[in-house]
């Protein structure tokens, strides 16, 4: 099947600019800052830090530069135009008749993350300047940071999966670096390495899934097309094409999908998460806002085309994506509310909110998703600077709410309100960002037809409210509490619960590895470094929401105009693009009847063109909706913030100590504490159901298997060897023996002079042998 | 013409790779060196595989390469015992099997 250019109306080609043609020196700069760092750092007068600093600065300029012209891009084209992304590729290598190309791909949701995680890394490089100076392993952690940040940014604008193969694991290694940053303390490289292989178990996925459309996709995108089937343009026009086998789309998206739970997280395998607390405050705050975390929700909306054939979207009351992501809400927003560590609260509500960009996308709320993705980095890294940022100046690198905090808003005025802005943006309170995505995904949850999972998100909306303000509760009001109130450091190892002992590594960044930087010896406010980057991500906190503000009308809705790819069927001349030639695509309207209704991709197969994206419903807005869960928002934060009062400060006997005296209610508390016992699960009955067979069978075989065959071959032996022992060797060998012992013996006095010892001189022998080998080798053969 | 200049690169790497094992005391920079030598046979070996066209020099580069990774990692443990027990990885120091 070729494809011929339309007959309808040719449409202007789209503006382009430097900045786009350009996008892929984003990630080169942190790229090369790394290497930089790695060789020089620890010459520079700040040791490296304004390498990274200054790579982030300039990669965030470049994002910038390149939304700008996007923007200028989709003006430029009109209403129901397909605004082609700006493509470039080249090969990377090529073997037996594979292809591996390494390009960009700049569309509107690249432009949107691109330009989120370039922001997000610059404010968290410049806030750990001041966090982090004087730590033993201050260039490395700067390397390590600029790297993570180079592999998702290059992972958001691979053209191919190849290549967003690369930028997902980088990502793997720097978080795994990060996250035992002080790995001295066994804690930390235990939970360095409990991300590292979950993840890995999740990336399996990937692989898999990334090879299944390959091979499923390759001749149909190499034929119509004319690109690999890597490329995720070619991956997605195929999905819509009616081509794909339907078990064989199915099977390849849950096996993406796979990787994305990992990745970011989603039930059952978000145990990684919180434990990922282990690193610098710094470190958590990007990993969960914009980097790590994002790269899976960024997968599944990358690809969405597959999964939105491979698993029905839109199509049926419920599926995969969906159930992980209502499931994932719930019971991460009910883990929080029995965490003491101010960090895993918010770790929880991570977890909880990636739940909600995740049912967003299963149930076909693709921009509502992608618009939280952006939304929630900027007032999830406020959260948790706002965290470090406390433990940092007030509470002795404490992350202990119950003991170490209270009372905190006076002392930090400038936390305390960036707190609280973020908290209503991440609860959802209008007109804070957070309401404009979270609740346009509730909403568009349930116009899709997904009611019961609706209800999932207005339960979840309830909790992280009711969480919230307990952790504002215990962190900002009450009386202050042990560091927080001017008390010594205590020991805080000691101190915690048996139940979560082996995770007490996240309750502090430990002092005892934190040397260098004295305690101070009362709380106080933070230095500039820390306070501008939260007032800075607060502002954006407040103010993001409003670039798709829907209850506002159509203008508002400038994500939906600029980000969201346009459904419309695509002529397009096939073409194949040379190396570092951008392909141009002519884009044409299917007809002048059709091109106000909906489009058929996604729902029927196209007839000729092909679709990159599927058609989406977007449901209206409604204010008495949007009243609704308010209400429920403010329900939740009213009650959390009466029952936190009587039983933190009041200490009422009517609900203080609950749990100890009612035994439903205490086993609710303790099943929450152990985390549903999963972590139980993984390591005592999957590891061990893998682990021990092996070895007992090992031990099996060796015993009966191995040792019969030596003792059988050991009794012929002994039978032989009386045999041989008289006949060969009495008269044959011994006379040879004791001649070639004279022989040797001449022979090792004459060489014994080359066996010096030294390596060196061995080497040149071996050498010189070699060449005049080489060269008689030469002589014999002309 | 053009797998020459594969060739001459190549051969350059080698004969650093070879002077570095002869001329290196420290044990680390033999290794590395080691490690030049048999990458500019990579070399070799991809260049030629290019000029024909086949793929069997790439597979037989991505062995080398896993057989590399190993030896490092033999060497370098190698080197840290010796480094432990003689306090030195100077490899003039390692002279006790002199004849």
């Amino acid at each position: 099947m070729r494809i011929f250019a339309a007959e309808s109306e040719i449409l202007a080609p789209l503006a382009t600019g430097w900045f786009l043609e350009n996008a892929w020196l984003i990630p080169v700069v942190p790229a090369i800052a790394f290497a930089l760092i790695i060789l020089i750092g620890k010459r520079l007068p700040m040791k490296g830090s304004e390498l990274g600093v200054l790579s982030m600065a300039i990669s965030l300029v470049l994002s910038a530069g390149t939304a700008y012209q996007w923007v200028q891009r989709v003006n430029g084209a009109s209403e129901e135009q397909f605004v082609s992304p700006v493509v470039r590729s080249w090969s990377w290598w090529q073997s037996g008749g594979f292809d591996f190309g390494i390009g960009q791909h700049i569309d509107g949701l690249s432009v949107v993350v691109l330009f989120v995680v370039a922001f997000i890394s610059t404010l968290v490089q410049v806030y750990s300047l001041e966090y982090l100076r004087g730590d033993r392993r201050y260039t490395h952690f700067f390397a390590a940071l600029t790297l993570f940040s180079g592999g998702m940014l290059a992972m958001v604008l691979a053209d191919n999966m190849i290549l967003f193969l690369l930028g997902w694991e980088i990502m793997g290694l720097c978080s795994f670096m990060l996250i035992g940053h002080w790995w001295e303390e066994d804690a930390n490289s235990r939970a360095a390495l409990k991300a590292f292989f979950t993840v890995r178990t999740g990336d399996m996925g990937l692989l898999v899934g990334i090879s299944m459309l390959y091979f499923a996709a390759n001749d149909w995108t190499q034929a119509n097309l004319g690109l690999s089937g890597f490329s995720i343009r070619g991956i997605s026009a195929w999905a819509l094409s009616g081509e794909p086998n339907s078990s064989v789309i199915t099977i390849a998206a849950v096996a993406l999908f796979i990787a994305s739970i990992g990745k970011s997280g989603q039930f059952p395998l978000h145990t990684w998460l919180p434990d990922a607390m282990a690193g610098p405050t710094p470190v958590s705050s990007l990993l969960h806002s914009s980097t790590m975390v994002v790269a899976g929700v960024f997968l599944v909306a990358r690809l969405y085309p597959v999964f939105f054939v491979g698993l029905d979207i839109l199509g049926s009351g419920g599926n995969l994506i969906v159930i992980i992501g209502g499931i994932t809400i719930v019971i991460s927003a009910a883990l929080a509310f029995v965490q003491n560590d101010i960090k895993r609260v918010l770790a929880y509500s991570t977890v909880s909110q990636l739940g909600y960009m995740m049912l967003g996308l299963g149930a076909g709320a693709w921009l509502p998703a992608v618009f939280h993705i952006f939304t929630h980095a900027f007032f999830k890294a406020c959260l948790f600077l706002g965290a470090g940022s406390i433990s940092h100046s007030a509470s002795h690198h404490s992350f202990d709410m119950k003991k170490d905090m209270g009372g905190l808003r006076k002392v930090m005025p400038i936390t305390f309100a960036t707190w609280i802005v973020s908290t209503l943006a991440l609860c959802g309170v209008f007109p804070f960002s957070g309401f404009f995505s979270k609740d346009e995904i509730i909403d568009n949850v349930g116009y899709n037809g997904y009611n019961t999972f609706m209800v999932v998100g207005l339960i979840g909306a309830f909790m992280t409210a009711a969480y919230m303000t307990r952790a504002t509760y215990l962190t900002f009001f009450g009386e202050p509490r042990g560091a927080s109130a001017g008390h010594a450091a205590h020991d805080s190892h000691s101190a915690h619960d048996s139940n979560t002992a082996h995770d007490s590594h996240s309750a502090h960044d430990s002092h005892d590895t934190h040397s260098a930087h004295d305690p101070h010896a009362t709380p106080h406010e933070s230095g500039l470094l820390i306070t501008v980057p939260l007032m800075i991500l607060s502002v954006l906190a407040l103010s993001s929401g409003f670039l798709n503000a829907t209850p506002f009308g159509e203008s508002w809705e400038r994500m939906k105009l600029w980000v969201e790819p346009r459904a419309s069927v695509v002529f397009e001349e096939s073409k194949s693009g040379g190396p570092g030639e951008s392909l141009n695509l002519v884009a044409g309207v299917v007809s002048a009847e059709d091109s106000h209704s909906k489009s058929v991709c996604g729902s029927a197969t196209p007839e000729e063109g092909v679709c990159y994206a599927p058609q989406l419903n977007h449901a209206p807005f409604k204010w008495s909706k949007a009243i609704m869960s308010m209400l429920i928002v403010f329900a939740g934060g009213a009650i959390s913030w009466i029952l936190s009062m009587l039983v933190f400060t009041k200490r009422d006997p009517r609900v203080a100590g609950l749990t100890s005296r009612i035994r439903l209610l205490g086993l609710g508390h303790s099943f929450l504490v152990n985390k549903y016992y999963l972590d139980h699960f993984y390591e005592k009955v999957v590891v061990r159901s893998v682990a021990y067979p092996i070895s007992r069978a090992a031990y099996w075989f060796n015993q009966n298997i191995l040792d019969g065959v030596l003792h059988g071959a050991a009794r012929v032996t002994t039978k032989l060897s009386d045999w041989v022992y008289k006949n060969v060797d009495q008269r044959v060998v011994d006379n040879t023996v004791n001649n070639s012992a004279v022989l040797t013996k001449s022979v090792g006095t004459a060489a014994q002079p080359t066996q010096s010892g030294r390596v060196s001189q061995y080497g040149a022998l071996l050498f010189s042998a070699t060449a005049i080998a080489a060269l008689v080798l030469v002589i014999v053969n002309t | 013409m053009f797998v020459n200049q594969f060739l001459f690169l190549a051969a350059v790497l080698f004969c650093i790779g070879v002077y570095g094992v002869i001329a290196r005391k420290n044990a680390v920079l033999m290794l590395m060196s080691i490690e030049l030598i048999l990458n500019s046979v990579n070399i070799n070996l991809l260049a030629f595989a290019m000029r024909n066209g086949s793929t069997d020099g790439h597979t037989f580069a991505l062995y080398i390469i896993a057989v590399a990774a190993a030896e490092v990692g033999v060497g370098l443990g190698l080197v840290l015992l010796v480094y432990r027990n003689k306090k030195t990885i100077s490899v003039d120091e390692l002279s006790e099997m002199r004849g």
